[in-house]
């Protein structure tokens, strides 16, 4: 029996290089490679220009790695066809970003029920779901709001919970805090430790210390090479 | 992606900028109202053509009654006859001479050196259905009746330019004229011709007093039928009219309408046509040009949908579908102020409006082609974003 492990990493990245071509080509991923368990909190940290948004993006589907191995849910996806990396990206990817990225002339509850319609899942109880997720981040009571009358936590929460729905493998946040004031990020660092006591797969890309020291595990990226701390 | 998500979210996204798609649709409104306008005055006023050559025209039948030495042709108590075939819708008999034809007429006896008083005017006789044969009205008085001609009352109707040539303003004083000096009481006034105008300066007599002018036998009948059936009426009247000697009668009956018809359409004006086109085009363009500025304005949006799981042909789609709908309500608007110009233009001149169903239906469909091909580059254009450069 090849793998009698219950527990599959969700994210787990072998040898991983992304080049960019340019004169001289630049490397952005040096030989990275890293395991996320289920339920694992991670950290990765470094300065602007180490290969942060690069990882992220291989992370997150959105790029391809020039060399080496990316499996998600144990799925290899170098080799997938787009469509698929877009299908896999849409059911197992719940993104964060630090723009938070909320349509300004939709309600919080349609900003969240966006999250659905490209995935296939059946229209009807959408928009419950939607509003249980809502519950879930604590803004139940924003519902009908624009998003452009929440405060900037309050804005990120949403988009969490649109991340949240279709119960993603993996929460994958960029930044999150980075609009936020200090209060607005102590809240939103609350609900990431209550989400991953549920068990939720949490990456965060920052360079904030108060992020990074809450999370389970730091890693450092550095010029293109990983390192856990 | 299911189909009413794909037509909610492009209805959000048109809706999301209200005013800036409003003003997107103006080019399309004008290039569909003007097209719409133009093919439905064209066909309006094709119609209209139609219409007035129908009424005037393609109603109109004449018989022309040759001159007999012995037995009339035509007696006069033939129009009975002639009336009673369905499809006519008024007749009249008409006793022409070339004696009648310049006779002297006078309003009074005096003789005024200052004035002309005496006028050569045309005399006939005719039966009683004049005023309707010519499509004519009473302006003053009465036509001579049936009582009139059996009595062979010395009374005249006049038409109105002679009542102007000769002095006639009123009737209540029972003025008479003096036709080759035999007195005769004016008792009617008959004008607004629209046939045979040249009756409007003619003095008409009943056929039984126009004998003493040489007005014995009719010379030619007026016929006016329901519209369609003047080919089968100028078929039947000469058997109508004179049993027996038909074939003598020479029918002058209107020519097919469908070629009129047909000149009418082609008259289309090709110029607005053109204007309406072009209007579309420049339409197009604008709503090329907008949906560009949409997309980029919109690049961040398409990353999130990307990373929602949206492939390229979602994007491409929803950004088509929004432009799709955008020319669509353009030419449903355009469409309707098209309808309802035609109907304004049509009720200014007192027109029937004429408008083809399918014109109304092809104007929208017509301007959400018009958004679609505007909306192929701009779409092309965010689906091949990259969902990394679209999140930056």
């Amino acid at each position: 029996m090849p793998e009698t492990i219950v527990e599959q990493p969700v994210i787990e990245l072998a040898d991983v290089c992304r080049d960019f071509p340019s004169q001289p080509p630049v490397r952005a991923l040096a030989h990275v490679s890293l395991r996320v368990g289920r339920g694992d909190y991670l950290a990765i940290v470094g300065p602007s220009g180490s290969g942060k948004s690069t990882l992220l993006n291989v992370l997150g589907l959105l790029d391809r790695p020039t060399s080496g191995h990316y499996r998600l849910d144990g799925t290899e996806t170098t080799t997938l066809r787009e469509r698929d990396r877009t299908r896999l990206r849409g059911e197992r990817i719940g993104f964060v970003f630090q723009s938070f990225h909320l349509l300004p002339h939709r309600s919080v509850a349609e900003n969240v029920m966006l999250a659905e319609i490209y995935t296939g899942q059946p229209r009807a109880g959408r928009r419950d779901r939607a509003l249980a997720a809502l519950e879930r981040v604590g803004l139940g009571h924003r519902v009908g709001f624009p998003p452009g009358r929440l405060s900037g936590g309050e804005r990120q929460r949403a988009a969490i919970a649109r991340a949240l729905l279709g119960s993603p493998s993996l929460l994958l946040c960029d930044e999150p805090t980075g609009n936020l004031d200090s209060r607005n990020t102590e809240a939103v660092l609350g609900l990431f430790d209550e989400l991953r006591a549920q068990g939720m797969t949490i990456v965060v890309i920052t360079h904030e210390q108060e992020v990074s020291e809450r999370a389970g595990r730091r890693a450092r990226i550095t010029d293109g090479t990983l390192q856990e701390e | 992606m299911d189909v009413r998500d794909l037509i909610g979210e492009a209805v959000a996204g048109m809706l999301a900028r209200p005013v800036r798609s409003a003003l997107t649709t103006l080019g399309t409104v004008l290039g569909i109202t003007t097209l719409v306008v133009t093919l439905g005055v064209a066909a309006t006023a094709g119609n209209q053509i139609v219409g007035r050559f129908d009424e005037l025209v393609a109603t109109a039948v004449t018989v022309e009654v040759p001159e007999t030495d012995d037995v009339p042709l035509v007696r006069w108590d033939a129009i009975d006859r002639l009336t009673r075939l369905r499809g006519v819708v008024s007749a009249a008999a008409l006793a022409e001479s070339e004696d009648g034809a310049n006779l002297s007429v006078r309003s009074n006896d005096l003789v005024d050196p200052a004035r002309v008083t005496t006028r050569s005017l045309t005399v006939l006789a005719a039966s009683t259905g004049l005023p309707e044969a010519v499509r004519g009205r009473m302006v003053r008085g009465r036509f001579y009746d049936a009582g009139h001609v059996r009595r062979g009352d010395r009374v005249a109707v006049i038409g109105d330019e002679a009542a102007r040539m000769l002095g006639v303003a009123r009737l209540d004083t029972a003025p008479a004229v003096f036709i080759d000096g035999h007195a005769y009481t004016v008792i009617g006034v008959l004008g607004d011709l629209r046939r045979e105008r040249n009756l409007a300066s003619a003095v008409v007599v009943p056929p039984t007093a126009g004998r003493r002018f040489g007005l014995r036998d009719v010379s030619r009948v007026l016929v006016n039928t329901d519209l369609g059936a003047a080919g089968l009426i100028a078929r039947q009247a000469p058997a109508a009219l004179s049993p027996g000697n038909g074939d003598m009668l020479q029918v002058v009956a209107p020519s097919s309408p469908t070629r009129a018809r047909d000149g009418a359409q082609e008259d289309a004006n090709a110029l607005f046509l053109i204007l309406g086109l072009v209007s579309l085009l420049v339409g197009a363009v604008g709503i090329a040009n907008v949906t560009l500025v949409t997309v980029m304005e919109r690049v961040a949006e398409i990353g999130l949908r990307r990373s929602l799981g949206a492939a390229r042909r979602h994007i491409a789609a929803q950004f088509l579908l929004e432009s799709t709908l955008i020319g669509l309500t353009g030419g449903v608007i355009g469409a309707s102020v098209g309808v309802v110009a035609v109907v304004a233009v049509s009720a200014a001149k007192q027109w029937t409006p004429l408008l083809d169903v399918r014109l109304a239906i092809a104007a929208p469909v017509a301007g959400a082609l018009v958004g679609l091909l505007a909306g192929l580059y701009p779409a092309m254009r965010a689906a091949r974003m990259e969902p990394v450069d679209a999140l930056r």
